[in-house]
């Protein structure tokens, strides 16, 4: 792939975001480039602020400096019918999925369109089915949030996600809190409905092998700062040292684990 | 679906006794007047009406039938002209006594009427002539306690 | 110390500033917004039909006691025959509006900022705000038309029941004759009392209900405590703040209104 940096299709193109909580610099200037159509993963370790980032691009969290380019034009707190338009143009995913437990499945996924459009009733509710069948959850539409599991919540979720039928799409951790099973059904519910629907995804997570298994582009946040941007097959091969801790983890774990069999101490708690 | 109208006929239920109850509390409870019927006025002066006040209750041999509307002062003669608002069943000969009394010793002031035995009746808006001031139980209770209630200095009080 | 002063001073200010731009935008936002007869539906709900048995029971106790009360004293002064005057002058005017305010805060209120408080920390109010729909017209503006109405409602109810508790500890426990206590009761309240009253209860239900909801939708902006302990302060500092603002301003009204 070409650097996108220079493609017209650049669809987010986010430069020098900072923020600041207390004396702690979350983002210490982060940049991402996410062209239009692709799926963008951005890695990083718990607490380095990867949900922070995102919340400043759906504009949850106002960042203290830094540009946000979405299709061309620029997003800032000044104006507010471009922020009014990128809402109308993205959903977020949200990592507790943030679903309304007095309204049933069909009712929360009716409420996007419902609270922001002027589509008549009747056209939502065959929308809403629509989007129910499509991620085969119409068996559950008059249950609420607290009968489903975690995996089919992230289903509503989705479907939430997709009936405004969105051109970008911010996921939050989806995987969190589920087990291995649920959390390779939820990558490829993403990686199949992106394809279906169209729309541009950016992922927040720290599942390596997923990650690399359904991005066009990944991006590592460490430190405060991008420390990789690139192909799934250039962060496999880099030789960064932040890039081969995060990804060598689960191998670093097992040596870890065999030096304590054999009986020697091990420090690494400055990754904790 | 069938929750959803189950919810509105209760909140509906709500709101209409709510509604209803409003409406009796304003316009029954809190219309201000007796309850029910017609009413008019009629006026009396006294020389001192002691604490009988808008609202005081008007009997007549212990049964209210009517209460006061309105104080006011006569400036040609500084004495005091209360208005009373009567039920329009009770009508009451030219010859009526109207009388300010205290329920108990220092209870709250009431107006009586004593009818008297004329054929005429007192028309709407009309005036009660005969009258009996308050009895100013404290200046009594001082006259009682310095030894010099009589009748001769009452009298000439 | 007079810097410290100084500031808490300001943050005062700054929160009436924030509270009352809350309660304004979100009666503003409530303009336009689509379904906002069904919440409305649901908010009376919640601060109607279900707080119903609190206020008459309560409503019927306060009556009962103002009834012994009153009788015992004013039969000291043989005018028990102003017992209906006194029980109902003192429910229309004061204590109809206060206790049931209070007793709506205790149930209504209290539900409603902890709700807003863990609508906030599960992310259902950033995830209305991603979405472009305005939280405060979804949550909070259908609670304070609905608190325009229940308030009242509740009130009356509650002043009615109480008239009906001073009846049976009058005449029912104690010697009064019924129409005695009656007549007194429809001769004693004026159209202004009932006035007040209304009005109180509008006022308290506007006020404590914008106050409730101001403080577990900011229960993120809790600086000592996060997580279930800031939707425990909100839902404390709400309680606490509506009961006396209820108080605060019944002080107010009546002594503007008498």
């Amino acid at each position: 792939m070409s650097d996108p940096g220079q493609t017209p299709e650049l669809f987010l193109d986010v430069r020098g975001i900072r923020k600041r909580f207390g004396d702690y610099d979350v983002l210490a200037g982060v940049d991402l480039l996410v062209p239009r159509g692709s799926v963008v993963t951005v890695l990083g370790k718990s607490g380095t602020g990867k949900s922070v980032f995102l919340k400043c691009l759906a504009g949850l969290v106002t960042p203290d400096a830094g540009e946000i380019r979405f299709d061309g034009r620029a997003l800032d707190a000044a104006n507010a019918a471009s922020r009014a338009e990128f809402r109308r143009r993205c959903s977020y995913l949200f990592q507790s999925n943030a679903l309304f437990d007095s309204l049933t499945v069909l009712e929360n996924v009716a409420l996007p369109l419902e609270q922001t459009t002027q589509v008549p009733n009747a056209e939502i509710r065959t929308r809403c089915l629509e989007a129910l069948r499509q991620l085969e959850l119409e068996r559950f539409r008059d249950q609420h949030p607290g009968q489903l599991s975690g995996g089919m919540l992230k289903r509503v979720a989705l479907a939430r996600a997709i009936v405004t039928r969105p051109e970008l799409v911010l996921f939050d951790e989806p995987t969190a809190g589920l087990d291995p099973l649920r959390r390779n059904a939820v990558f490829e519910m993403v990686a199949k409905y992106q394809r279906q629907f169209g729309f541009t995804a950016v992922l927040v997570t720290h599942d390596v092998p997923e990650a690399l298994a359904v991005s066009d582009r990944v991006a590592l946040l460490d430190g405060g700062q991008m420390r990789f941007q690139g192909t799934p097959g250039a962060f496999a091969a880099s030789e960064d040292p932040a890039v081969r801790a995060f990804r060598d983890s689960a191998g670093a774990l097992r040596d870890t684990i065999a030096a304590l069999r054999r009986g020697e101490t091990v420090l690494s708690e400055d990754n904790l | 679906m069938k929750q959803q109208t189950k919810l509105e006929l209760v909140v509906g239920a709500f709101v209409l006794t709510g509604l209803a109850g409003v409406a009796y509390l304003a316009l029954k409870i809190g219309a201000g007047t007796l309850v029910g019927g017609d009413t008019y006025l009629v006026s009396a002066e006294f020389g001192n009406i002691g604490s009988l006040t808008p609202g005081s209750n008007v009997v007549i041999s212990g049964v209210p039938v009517g209460r006061v509307e309105k104080v006011s002062l006569n400036p040609k003669n500084f004495r005091a002209i209360v208005d009373l608002r009567l039920e329009k069943a009770v009508q009451l000969p030219t010859d009526t006594i109207a009388s300010v009394k205290s329920s108990g010793l220092i209870g709250d002031k009431y107006l009586a009427l004593a009818p008297g035995a004329d054929a005429e009746m007192i028309a709407p808006g009309g005036k009660i002539t005969e009258h009996e001031d308050d009895v100013d139980i404290a200046s009594l209770i001082s006259r009682f306690a310095f030894g010099n209630v009589s009748p001769d200095k009452t009298e000439k009080k | 110390m007079l810097r410290i002063l100084g500031r808490s001073g300001l943050d005062v200010v700054g929160e009436f500033g924030d509270f009352a731009l809350f309660t304004g935008r979100s009666l503003l936002a409530a303009i336009g917004s689509r379904k906002l007869g069904r919440r409305i539906m649901r908010a009376l709900y919640e601060q109607g039909v279900r707080c119903l048995p609190v206020i008459i029971i309560v409503g019927v106790f306060t009556g009962l006691v103002l009834g012994l009360q009153g009788y015992y004293v004013l039969n000291r002064f043989g005018s028990t025959s102003l017992l209906g005057d006194l029980v109902s002058l003192t429910l229309v005017r004061e204590l109809g509006p206060v206790l049931a305010a209070l007793m709506l805060v205790g149930q209504a209120g209290s539900a409603l900022a902890a709700e807003l408080g863990i609508q906030r920390n599960s992310e259902q109010i950033d995830a209305l705000e991603t979405m472009g729909a305005s939280p405060l017209a979804y949550l909070v503006a259908p609670r304070l038309i609905a608190a325009l109405l229940s308030f009242p409602i509740q009130t009356t109810f509650f002043t009615l029941v109480g008239l009906v508790g001073g009846w049976i500890s009058g005449t029912l426990v104690l010697a009064l004759q019924g129409n005695v206590y009656w007549s007194a009761v429809f001769r004693a309240v004026e159209p202004a009392d009932v006035r007040e009253c209304l009005l109180k209860a509008v006022v308290f239900g506007l006020l404590t209900t914008a106050i409730c909801a101001h403080n577990g939708y900011n229960t993120h902006r809790r600086r000592r405590a996060s997580g279930a302990r800031a939707v425990s302060a909100s839902t404390t500092r709400a309680v606490v703040l509506s009961s006396i603002s209820v108080l605060a301003a019944d002080y107010l009204i009546t002594s503007l209104l008498v």
